[in-house]
């Protein structure tokens, strides 16, 4: 079966969406993402949209999702990457993304997780690359 | 309006609908739709094809590129024979949803093409029609 593969960096798990999504594969990756969550211990999952050329409501809603399952789990998820136009769509459709953060690229998003962790006084214990 | 070339595809499963999407990029990309424009046509297919999926099991999709005077467009027409709507006045109101999507599907939908028709009865079946022009 096909999965979205998870890379795990330091606190944060990685993810990058390099093909449209079916929808198996969709629900698969979000429930893969909350497992992973749970496993590591991550306290920051970053997903990176930007190969996606259309985000419809099913989509937004798995990305919401995450977003909402990760947060119950003391995990902050920021979406990177979309595109102009997916966003103009996204908006004119009336969907917003709510639960997750967002940021334009992955490195302003890791930038964004880090300060996440370290405004709810969280200690980045065990120096893994990755994490400062 | 005219009709320039045309397809059909048949939707019986959640896989199909990535190729739909991608056939409908085709069809918008050799009219010379802009990138937004092309986005908005593919997600609105995809909402709707979703919905037939969902409410009908599947059904049927024509694809057309169309012209009228100078302008050219993309029509899409969603045929199934599930169950139809019992109010489609209802269906078409913003936050209204007898699934458990967000509630966002037909209104959303009409807002991303130019033209926007439902046609249902219950029992038969439903057919939309959305068209989307160039640069429209």
């Amino acid at each position: 079966m096909d999965r979205i593969p998870i890379l795990r960096m330091g606190h944060f798990l990685l993810v990058t969406i390099q093909i449209d999504l079916y929808d198996r594969l969709a629900t698969t990756l979000e429930s893969d993402l909350v497992q992973m969550v749970f496993k590591t211990g991550a306290k920051g999952v970053l997903i990176d949209i930007s190969a996606l050329s259309i985000v419809d409501s099913f989509m937004g809603r798995i990305l919401g999702n995450i977003g909402s399952m990760s947060k119950i789990m003391d995990s902050e998820t920021v979406v990177v990457g979309m595109q102009p136009a997916v966003a103009i769509t996204l908006i004119e459709l009336g969907l917003e993304l709510k639960g997750v953060h967002t940021a334009l690229n992955v490195e302003k998003g890791m930038e964004l997780l880090k300060e996440k962790i370290g405004s709810n006084g969280e200690e980045l214990v065990e120096d893994d690359d990755g994490a400062e | 309006m005219m009709v320039l070339n045309k397809d059909t595809m048949r939707i019986e499963k959640e896989q199909d609908v990535v190729p739909l999407r991608n056939r409908v990029k085709e069809f918008a990309v050799r009219i010379g739709m802009g990138l937004v424009n092309q986005t908005k046509l593919i997600t609105a297919a995809s909402e709707l094809v979703r919905n037939m999926l969902k409410y009908a099991g599947g059904g049927s999709v024509l694809i057309e590129a169309v012209s009228q005077g100078r302008d050219t467009g993309i029509r899409l027409t969603f045929a199934d024979k599930g169950p139809g709507i019992k109010d489609v006045l209802l269906a078409m109101k913003d936050g209204y949803s007898s699934g458990k999507s967000l509630g966002i599907g037909l209104p959303g939908t009409k807002r991303l093409v130019n033209e926007f028709d439902i046609k249902s009865t219950v029992g038969e079946g439903t057919t939309v029609i959305i068209l989307k022009w160039k640069n429209g």
